[in-house]
């Protein structure tokens, strides 16, 4: 074994590009600037490579791969921006939208959507929203046929069954970020994980059971690596919900988390002198973005101003 | 990682389902042992217990069959035994169309409404249940039994089919095929039916077959008949010939896979045989639940120990130690003859250590059952499946002849193309390729269904046309007029009177777009309501999206809908958009889904709008 790490040169959109050996596709676009949506990747956790919106053109190859966890090759010639890229992606982006919320999840995801031109709205209006529950309880297989008249959504009532966060699956992508943060990625819970299948597909515990029945410890990392909104602390769900979410007017201070003595950076997120959610930074060392029920949630005292 | 409970306690029939398998816990930790009777002094938490995961999909099996669902008992249970989340359990048990996840009565009936049945009378039969027991999934006989709609339950030359499932103890699953309402009811209601016996190989006896040739002939729980019929003449061959020669000659014979992609066999064995990482595995693909084919279920009934032995041949070409059979939970019977011609050849010295007296060649077979989910026969799904996770597919690379079951080097193959091996070793590729056309070499089994004289498994050289093989099953039923033969299944697609004369090789019909598949060859004759088939087979494709990839989970709802519009009549307008669409999906889930099912979902779709002008505007 020798110490440098080999390199290789692969071709994105015609030009020659260099990457370590062991590099995926889209570290290389990324080092080489080219800017490529993605969904359910994230730097610290396992590529499931499930949205398909980072998909290129390879040559050679029969179908798109995902360049989140394809690793480059010597020789390898990819196109970034071709027809077909561009159709997968835009449909990834129309599929999503038309049958999830994606109103909160984030200006990048917007921007992508307009660049490929995606128009949820041409499946059809959406279907009205599934009854408490109901999502949660569907058996594999057999469906009744739709009503052709509407384009069916994931849209379900808001989860609320603790003080800490909620779930609003309506705004769920099925990326599995947060079952992979809550099992063998960061949590090593497994308190959450993927039930049913297709369309009725979902993140659930065991029998849908409320987060205080589960094996849930409250480390809110499922949150911290959430991208569309789905999973958010309660402070940002009430403030969103008063229309009072200005993000805007926020400030971020890190500093470190008082504790213990692991030394996890935090990041306060603050609103009206007040903090109202608390992120780790992906990069750091320590945590990797990951904290535990301290961190995350144990700024309320900070806020107490009288005691009575 | 830590096991949190509900609190909920496993009954006694479900302690007592699950630790006839796992064992009972010698220990009062959690995840006492099966393999390690005297243990009370270290826990079996950690790794020696997460070890047995791949128990996961047989123990949730014995408490649905004890107890006709999965509760949050045994779901609890289950997990302190195997130290698995009670997350990961619910969420790998949720997955199976063949688990009920919440109280169900002991009896359930289910009725294939798919494609082939629709073409002989399941809407008539269905709509007569309706009547008698009340809709799909409502209690009947006292709340003992109900009855629910099925995808293709691998019967389809015995249309309308019905598998009848029992919970509790002394349990038996049937199929019922040919079946009618009133044979389901009285089933249902616990007086069960008289069955009428069908031949499913009108070919039977006849000479000239090779796959075929034992089906009807051999006693198949008898190993002394198999024998006496050229059983094991194989192995014994092999064994001369050494694994390398083995995979030679299977190479040399240009055997393609007959499980759909048609990948040679013999490049298969042969990455596997080099392949360094030990052990290696051998996995039987016996998921069968492409809509329409029955050519599998039909060997492993009839000719089960050729099952056995050409999967030891397998083992032995490839250098593996462990042979898998992972069957559909669909085929009781064909189970059940694989788990005794497993025991038999075990007992027999036929499996085990020094396999047939070949010192340092020990081989043994697993046999694995699939609970109603047709993504399991993908390849790496199937993997999943049997290391007790969720079925969803991997994506590729890596293959699986570096990293397949247990992530190690593993030669998966279809039974039909296991089969096919028997064939060239004992006549020698030479021989072998003397048979065929082109590329496509030797014999095909066909499964003729739907609306011919006689349906039935054909077994026919490749190269032989539509039009012959129709002619064998004695043309259309009643001298009606043919308007579509459904190739290769749902991944497959339509073709009509014009492409009669296509040769049926894997070159010929992609010649003409469409594909041989996995050998079904349903026809309809001109009374059959197109629109419904197709509406099926788009319904079929959203029931079994594993749901992990977008372009697939969201695409095959949206293809429903689009298709739904069509056949409710839309304007020109809303015609061409809904066409459009199904065009765009076809697109985006061909490129960009993960595994085949995505790629091929729409497949069925474009051919029955193209080639039978299905949603033609009416002239003004
Ligand atoms: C959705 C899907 C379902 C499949 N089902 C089966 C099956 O039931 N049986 C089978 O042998 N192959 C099935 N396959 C093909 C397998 O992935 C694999 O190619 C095959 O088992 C290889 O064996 P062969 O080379 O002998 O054909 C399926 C593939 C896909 C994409
Ligand atoms: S808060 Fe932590 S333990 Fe609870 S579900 Fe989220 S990641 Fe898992
Ligand atoms: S809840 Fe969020 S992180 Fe989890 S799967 Fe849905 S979108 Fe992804
Ligand atoms: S294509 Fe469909 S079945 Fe295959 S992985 Fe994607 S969602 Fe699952
Ligand atoms: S980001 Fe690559 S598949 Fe989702
Ligand atoms: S058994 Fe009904 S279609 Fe195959």
């Amino acid at each position: 074994m020798s110490g440098e790490p080999r390199e290789m040169t692969i071709t994105v959109d015609g030009a020659p590009v260099r990457v370590r050996e062991g590099a995926t596709l889209l570290e290389a676009l990324r080092a080489h600037g080219v800017d490529t949506p993605t969904l359910c990747f994230l730097e610290n956790l396992t590529p499931v490579n499930a949205c398909r919106v980072c998909v290129v053109e390879l040559q050679g190859a029969r179908t798109l791969v995902p360049s989140c966890s394809r690793k480059a090759e010597e020789g390898m010639v990819v196109s970034t921006d071709s027809e077909r890229v561009r159709h997968a992606r835009k449909l990834v982006f129309e599929l999503l939208g038309s049958s999830v919320d994606l109103s909160n999840a984030g200006p990048e995801v917007a921007r992508w959507s307009a660049r490929y031109g995606a128009d949820p709205a041409r499946f059809g209006a959406p279907a009205p929203a599934a009854s408490e529950g109901s999502r949660d309880h569907r058996h594999a297989g057999h469906h009744a046929a739709p009503d052709p008249a509407v384009a069916q959504t994931v849209a379900q009532p808001v989860k609320v069954d603790n003080d800490l966060f909620v779930r609003d699956y309506s705004r769920c992508i099925l990326c599995y970020k947060c079952v992979e943060a809550c099992g063998g990625d960061a949590q090593n819970t497994f308190a959450i994980t993927v039930a049913g299948r297709g369309f009725d597909a979902r993140i659930s515990t065991e029998f849908a059971a409320p987060l205080t029945d589960s094996a849930c410890v409250f480390c809110g990392n499922c949150i911290g690596v959430c991208p569309t909104g789905a999973l958010v602390f309660k402070s940002e769900f009430d403030l969103r919900e008063a229309g009072n979410w200005r993000e805007q007017d926020q400030t971020v201070t890190r500093t470190v988390c008082t504790y213990c003595g692991v030394g996890c950076n935090l990041e306060l997120h603050v609103q009206d002198n007040t903090i109202v959610k608390v992120t780790s930074p992906l990069d750091h060392d320590v945590t990797s973005g990951h904290l535990c029920i301290k961190g995350r949630f144990g700024f309320e005292f900070v806020q107490v101003r009288e005691r009575e | 990682m830590d096991i949190h409970l509900s609190g909920a306690q496993a009954t006694p029939a479900e302690r007592a389902a699950i630790d006839a398998l796992l064992g009972r816990p010698t220990s009062r930790w959690r995840g006492g042992d099966r393999e390690h009777a005297a243990d009370s002094r270290y826990a079996h938490g950690g790794q020696s217990a997460r070890a047995r995961r791949h128990l996961l999909l047989p123990a949730l099996h014995a408490v649905q069959d004890a107890v006709g669902h999965v509760t949050r008992g045994a779901v609890d249970y289950i997990a302190q035994r195997l130290t698995v989340p009670p997350a990961d359990v619910y969420g790998v048990a949720s997955f199976y169309a063949l688990f009920e996840m919440h109280e169900s009565p002991p009896t359930v009936a289910h009725v294939c409404d798919d494609v082939g049945c629709l073409a002989r009378g399941a809407g008539e039969l269905i709509a007569s249940l309706e009547r008698t027991c009340g809709p799909a999934g409502s209690p009947c006989a006292d709340g003992r039994a109900t009855w629910k709609r099925s995808p293709c339950l691998g019967l389809c030359e015995r249309a309308p089919a019905a598998l009848m499932r029992r919970a509790g103890e002394g349990r038996t699953d049937a199929t019922l095929a040919p079946a009618t309402a009133g044979m389901v009811h009285d089933e249902l209601h616990g007086t069960s039916a008289p069955t009428r016996v069908m031949d499913s190989v009108p070919q039977r006896g006849e000479s000239g077959l090779r796959l075929l040739s034992r089906v009807g002939v051999v006693d198949p729980t008898s190993l002394h008949d198999y024998l006496s019929h050229g059983g094991y003449a194989a192995l014994a061959h092999a064994f001369l010939l050494g694994p390398e020669g083995v995979v030679k000659e299977v190479t040399e014979s240009k055997l393609m896979g007959r499980g759909g992609a048609a990948f040679p066999t013999g490049v298969k064995w042969g990455a596997v045989l080099r392949a360094s990482a030990l052990p290696h595995h051998v996995v039987c693909n016996a998921d069968e639940s492409e809509p329409g084919t029955f050519k599998d279920r039909v060997l492993m009934e009839e000719d089960p120990f050729a099952v056995i032995e050409a999967l030891t041949v397998a083992g032995f070409a490839t250098g593996a130690t462990m042979g898998w059979i992972y069957i559909r939970g669909e085929y009781p019977e064909a189970h059940d003859r694989l788990a005794h011609a497993i025991a038999v050849t075990r007992r027999e010295g036929l499996l085990g250590d020094n396999v047939m007296g070949r010192v340092g060649f020990s081989f043994d077979i697993e046999l694995r059952k699939g609970a109603g989910a047709y993504i399991c026969g993908e390849e790496t799904a199937l993997f999943n499946s049997i290391e007790g996770y969720r079925g969803e597919p991997r994506n590729k690379p890596p293959f699986p002849v570096s990293e397949g079951l247990f992530r190690l080097p593993t030669a998966i193959n279809n039974v039909e193309t296991l089969a096919n091996v028997l064939e060239i070793l004992k006549g020698g590729s030479e021989e072998y390729l003397k048979l065929g056309l082109d590329s496509s070499r030797g014999t095909k089994l066909f499964c003729v269904a739907g609306n011919v004289t006689t349906p039935g498994l054909y077994e026919l050289p490749f190269g032989a046309t539509l039009r012959e093989l129709l002619a064998l099953a004695g043309g259309i039923e009643g001298g009606r007029a043919l308007q579509a033969v459904l190739l290769g299944g749902a991944a497959g697609s339509f073709v009509t009177a014009e492409d009669l004369d296509v040769p049926l090789t894997f070159e010929g019909t992609r010649a003409i777009g469409a594909s041989l598949g996995s050998g079904v060859v349903l026809v309809f004759d001109d009374r059959v309501d197109m629109r419904a088939i197709v509406r099926r087979i788009a319904r079929f494709f959203r029931d079994e999206s594993c749901g992990q990839c977008v372009p697939c989970r969201v695409g095959t709802q949206r293809q429903e809908e689009a298709l739904g519009r069509l056949c409710a009549g839309a304007s020109r307008a809303g015609r061409d958009e809904a066409l459009l669409l199904i065009d765009d999906l076809d697109r985006a889930m061909r490129d960009a889904s993960i595994c085949g099912l995505g790629h091929t979902a729409a497949v069925a779709v474009q051919s029955a709008i193209r080639k039978l002008n299905l949603f033609a505007v009416e002239a003004p």
